[in-house]
């Protein structure tokens, strides 16, 4: 493997600005696909206009921006199945999770099930989970 | 303690540069480690060699060079965020086929890699940014 070979931590990427308008979404999605590659322990968090990012349905030509939105989908090939969405952050935008992308991975302890990655949390419960990792990227 | 420094934004229409500066200074004043200090998004542009600053103001990417001469340390620019920004040095110029480079001495171009390997080895990845 990569160097630092052996040591597992725990890889918090929060992203929390809208897909367009600034190139932090994308650059952080950039980030994610090369981390896949290192075997630590992923975990995403979407909160703030960060969920926009997940939406469907975006449509960019008008803008004339690249829509990299699918991308997201394929996060379950990279093995990343811990996507974090913030509750409260949709509510504040009148969105719910059916306005969200359906994220999922195929379990390969479990006859590769395909399961749900994207889970919605409150507040709360996303402190703890932040609270748990070792390094946290903030986007 | 073994820090790695990651530089989100450019220099000057931001702060994050100059306080980064600052922290690295004092983590090294008071005998903590620079794993490696790691600029992405603007904050490749942290790089450039073409920065004319008035002269009673800092010149920050000179500043850095200085720093990582000194003490050593290792600074690396994302390969992907500065080709989109026009950041290269000798052997991207002849790559891409371009006419000059922009890389101030004691910086290097490297991949994205380098921020998750910083992640790994240091005791702190600490953020300088939005």
């Amino acid at each position: 493997m990569e160097d630092g070979e052996g040591i597992i931590k725990k890889f918090c990427y929060m992203n929390r600005k809208a897909p367009y308008g600034t190139i932090y979404a994308l650059e952080s999605l950039e980030v994610v696909l090369i981390a896949a590659a290192f075997d630590q322990d992923i975990s995403l968090v979407f909160a703030d206009d960060g969920v926009y990012q997940l939406t469907k349905n975006q449509e960019t030509d008008g803008i004339g921006m690249k829509n990299f939105s699918k991308t997201y989908s394929a996060l379950g090939d990279y093995d990343i199945k811990k996507i974090y969405v913030e509750k409260e952050s949709l509510e504040e935008r009148g969105l719910s999770v059916d306005d969200l992308q359906a994220l999922k991975y195929e379990d390969e302890d479990d006859d590769w099930v395909e399961k749900d990655s994207l889970f919605v949390v409150g507040s709360e419960e996303l402190t703890k989970i932040i609270n748990e990792q070792d390094v946290v990227l903030s986007f | 303690m073994k820090f790695g420094i990651v530089i989100n934004e450019g220099p000057y229409t931001h702060q994050s540069s100059d306080s980064a500066l600052q922290f690295v200074k004092s983590a090294l004043a008071k005998g903590h480690d620079i794993f490696r200090v790691f600029f992405y998004h603007d904050g490749v542009n942290n790089g450039t060699s073409l920065g004319v600053p008035p002269q009673d103001d800092r010149n920050l990417p000179n500043e850095w060079s200085e720093l990582a001469e000194k003490h050593d340390l290792d600074l690396v620019v994302c390969v992907a965020a500065a080709q989109r920004r026009g950041m290269l040095d000798e052997d991207e110029m002849k790559r891409h086929d371009k006419n000059s480079n922009n890389l101030v001495k004691g910086f290097r171009i490297s991949g994205l890699g380098q921020l998750i390997e910083a992640g790994i080895q240091a005791d702190r990845l600490v953020t300088f940014g939005d």
